[in-house]
């Protein structure tokens, strides 16, 4: 049985190991016993297999084992699975996978959506999927017409025989095929066969949300059901001493005020009455060490560890020497903030405690570790926590918690109050609770040789590690390097002969994870604006500039080429000014040109141009939103975005001071993609890095200025 | 008190001083409006009030008593979709779409106020409407083709 794999595959998660090797196979037993989740159809359905039911009538229910957060995931996986079933696609319909074992991840062992992995990384296994129900399907029609299944063939959800007239449903073969044991050698169809695949589709989930019927964790109801929220506390690490709820329970609506592992939750009958409750608890804190941070102290004390040697993330050559002979090197220091990730929905979680067992409604990224962290709070094993994964609003790394915290705290409080609770937290608990991109300062020293190209690069970072102190800390390499902090950067592609990264752990109180791109949010910042610095110094056009240092990466330098084609590069009209960056992650290449007016020092964003290589392509549409999408995020965090402390206190508390993108900012956008044919990639996050510095080296072509810190200092161009 | 609501009349026991928001929500059950920040800056809650695009997280319900409200639940005909959701299906707007109810009233409002409004005219009028995911460029188009489609419409009658 294939729970047998992935319960192995979690044990050797649980002892440490965060990146399981290998793809986990997963067997597509057969059994409509298999705890079957609530179809749509009113038509009698028949479970094929974890992913798959097929109903009397021929509708098609594909159960999507990753989070569908924005990326489109609850239409490319149904594509890819109709594709080699040969479905008819106006059939098919998706629904969010419940916690389960079959739905581990590809790669990872368990169950999570991250890393833009989720369409690369279940592309052969969702086929397998679909060409097995085929088979199934066919060997069924093969029964029952007499037929040899060679001379039957399938299209549009229905099994073909040779003579007219001759045509089984899958609807109605369904039935049959459920008994027969799924082959195990299976053909794939050719690429060159697709009729789905590559081609666009409009998204499945496309109706439910612009009617408002579309299920988000909030919209969770439970008969019996009370409302909550928690008061956190104000400092990070801060321990609570006493509180006074008199207030809050006066009220109307207000039901109860217990205090759980994190903080004071009010519950009430309505979230208005939670809410309000919070606002009213008069709390005691012990504030401890955190109180005396701020973001200057800690800007202070990164700078103290970039003075030394960190530890080292790659080295070539010898920089030292090189060093020692350049002249006039480019040094330059960057500073990146803290960033939220503040989805529109903000973090909640739905759950029911009862004596034999959970039951947990999540919007969330990490289902096998909320599973787990639910049976703990509860007191239950994680077999008996029954989880659903609801439609998530906006994820962007942030409901993949390694803490579980939102889903920790939903379970706390239903077993304090006997009830079912929809914890939901405020938006400013979510702008001041926590889970940030790092704040990361960075230096680097560029020396150039007699012909303007780099001779030697020196880049050392500093921040706060995501990893340390989760269940990816074996990932940590030597020396205590955070691949993930380095990633960018320790692979910089540009030829230099002599290269040096370091890493320098900073620590704070302050909860970090990753931030759509991780690394890559800052480090190609510093990549793609440090090699246009150095394009004008040498006075080379910046696209050229970078092609000739990249003539050992054939990918960039068509996706170089292609930008410079579709940008309208060069040909600007007067007053506008361009900049150009381009950066691989999560296995694809993603360049951006800005295009950009600065009236009086007033920047204006005319347009973003970009081109994806993301290998191949499953649904061209959702690859050209993401990475605008990404791309616009990018901009959004370089324009205004950052979380600071004072007094150990974060200083915002909403959109009113952590002002994400509006309409009224956005440029108009055009995405390009370039099938290379390389390795399918993943396009969530790829689409974010690069943006920023685009929009960096487009500021510096209108006014000479470089703005190396963010958000950019937008004030300081109108001087 | 009594709410009209997508032309239904609802009985609701409420404080006087609880948003609209959180009664649509959580009393009378139509969750397709949505909680974003609570201080009317991010548009999620955007409902229609006579006509007239509302942030209910911000609109204590003992003002609206016996005016118009209509939510995106009210916004199709039956079956028959409103020309901005249409619009919004056929570009696929839509990423997380979360804030795609409040995104998708303040539309239809500009719409009935301006028939073919510009980029300029649809930046202001949305502005307030935040969206995370950044489907700003495709709202534009989206807009811009419910305009037209309505255009058509009008044009026939």
């Amino acid at each position: 049985m294939s729970s047998d794999i992935v319960n192995l595959s979690r044990r050797r998660f649980i002892a440490g190991s965060a990146t399981l090797g290998g793809a986990l196979v997963l067997g597509f037993h057969l059994d409509p016993r298999s705890r079957a989740q609530a179809a749509p159809e009113a038509a009698p359905s028949v479970q094929l297999n974890a992913f798959l039911t097929i109903a009397a009538d021929g509708a098609i229910t594909v159960y999507v084992k990753h989070s569908e957060m924005g990326q489109g995931v609850l239409t490319s996986i149904p594509m890819i699975i109709a594709e080699e079933l040969d479905a008819d696609w106006s059939r098919v319909t998706a629904l969010p996978g419940d916690a389960r074992p079959e739905f581990a991840h590809a790669q990872w062992g368990i169950q999570a959506t991250g890393g833009s992995t989720s369409t690369y990384t279940s592309f052969e296994q969702m086929r397998k999927v679909g060409a097995t129900a085929r088979a199934m399907l066919l060997q069924a029609a093969a029964a029952r017409s007499k037929l040899d299944a060679k001379d039957l063939r399938t299209e549009g959800g229905a099994v073909i025989g040779p003579e007219t007239g001759q045509r089984w449903t899958y609807g109605e073969l369904a039935g049959d095929a459920a008994k027969l044991t799924p082959p195990t050698d299976i053909a794939l169809k050719e690429r060159k066969d697709f009729k789905l695949i590559g081609k666009r589709q409009h998204r499945l989930d496309g109706r439910a949300k612009v009617t408002g019927s579309a299920g988000f964790g909030i919209d969770v109801r439970v008969p019996g059901m009370l409302y909550a929220r928690v008061l956190h506390a104000p400092v990070f690490g801060a321990t609570l001493k006493s509180f006074d709820d008199k207030r809050a329970t006066a009220i109307k609506g207000v039901r109860h005020v217990v205090q759980i592992h994190s903080g004071v939750a009010v519950v009430g009958d309505h979230w208005w009455a939670a809410k309000q409750g919070v606002d009213a608890i008069d709390a005691q804190w012990e504030l401890g060490d955190h109180a005396s941070f701020s973001s200057e102290s800690q800007r202070q004390e990164m700078g103290k560890l970039l003075k030394g040697d960190g530890a080292s993330a790659k080295a070539v050559g010898d920089v030292a020497a090189a060093m020692a002979e350049a002249k006039d090197p480019i040094e330059a220091e960057y500073d990146f903030p803290y960033l939220s990730h503040a989805p529109m929905e903000p973090m909640n979680a739905t759950a029911e405690v009862r004596e034999d067992g959970v039951t947990v409604w999540a919007p969330t990224q990490f289902q096998t570790f909320d599973q787990m962290a639910a049976a703990r709070v509860a007191g239950v094993t994680p077999d008996k926590v029954v989880l659903h994964t609801t439609l998530l609003g906006g994820g962007f790394g942030r409901r993949a918690t390694p803490s579980s915290d939102f889903v920790s705290e939903a379970v706390a409080i239903a077993k304090a109050v006997k009830a079912p609770v929809q914890l939901l937290w405020a938006r400013e608990d979510d702008i001041k609770g926590g889970y940030y991109r790092p704040r990361t300062r960075v230096t680097a020293k560029l020396a150039l040789d007699a012909d303007k190209r780099p001779a030697a690069l020196r880049v050392k970072i500093a921040n706060q590690s995501i990893m340390l102190g989760t269940p990816f800390a074996p990932d940590l390499k030597e020396g205590g390097v955070d691949p993930s902090q380095v990633e960018g950067l320790d692979n910089w592609p540009y030829a230099v002969p002599n290269l040096s990264v370091s890493y320098h752990m900073a620590k704070a109180a302050v909860p970090v994870l990753w931030w759509r791109s991780v690394g890559h949010s800052f480090s190609a910042y510093v990549k793609e604006t440090l090699i246009d610095e150095a394009a004008v110094a040498a006075g080379v056009d910046p696209i050229d500039y970078r092609i000739e240092l990249l003539k050992a990466h054939p990918r960039e330098v068509a996706l170089l080429q292609k930008l410079k084609e579709v940008s309208n590069w060069g040909k600007a009209t007067e007053g506008r000014h361009q900049g150009v960056a381009i950066h691989e992650s999560f296995g694809s290449l993603v360049g951006h040109v800005v295009e950009i007016s600065l009236t009086g020092g007033e920047l204006k964003m005319h347009k973003l141009t970009s081109v994806v290589d993301c290998g191949s392509v499953v649904n061209p549409d959702t690859v050209k939103a993401q990475i605008m999408g990404g791309g616009l995020m990018g901009l959004s965090a370089a324009l205004g975005e950052a979380i600071t402390f004072k007094d150990g206190k974060v200083v915002q508390s909403n959109f009113t001071d952590y002002p994400i993108l509006s309409i009224a900012k956005a440029p108009a956008v055009e995405v390009h993609i370039l099938e290379s044919g390389a390795k399918m990639g993943g396009v969530g996050e790829p689409g974010t890095p690069p943006a920023a510095p685009a929009l960096a080296n487009a500021i510096a072509a209108a006014s000479g200025k470089r703005l190396r810190d963010l958000p950019l200092d937008l004030a300081s161009l109108k001087a | 008190m009594k709410l009209n609501i997508n032309g239904r009349d609802h009985e609701v026991d409420a404080p006087d001083d609880m948003p609209l928001l959180w009664v649509l929500r959580d009393l009378v059950g139509l969750t397709g409006t949505k909680y974003g920040c609570g201080v009317a800056q991010c548009g999620s809650c955007t409902v229609q009030l006579d006509g007239v695009p509302m942030r209910s997280c911000s609109l204590p319900v003992v003002g609206v008593a016996g005016r118009k409200i209509v939510t995106i639940e009210g916004l199709a005909d039956g079956d028959t979709l409103h020309a901005v959701q249409q619009a919004w299906l056929d570009l696929d707007v839509v990423q997380c779409g979360y804030c795609q109810s409040g995104q998708i009233m303040s539309a239809a409002a500009l719409l009935a106020s301006n028939a073919k409004p510009s980029d300029a005219d649809i930046d202001t009028a949305m502005a307030g409407n935040l969206c995370r995911c950044a489907t700003y460029p495709r709202i534009r188009a989206a807009i811009h083709a419910a305009a037209a489609k309505l255009g058509e419409g009008s044009a026939q009658s």
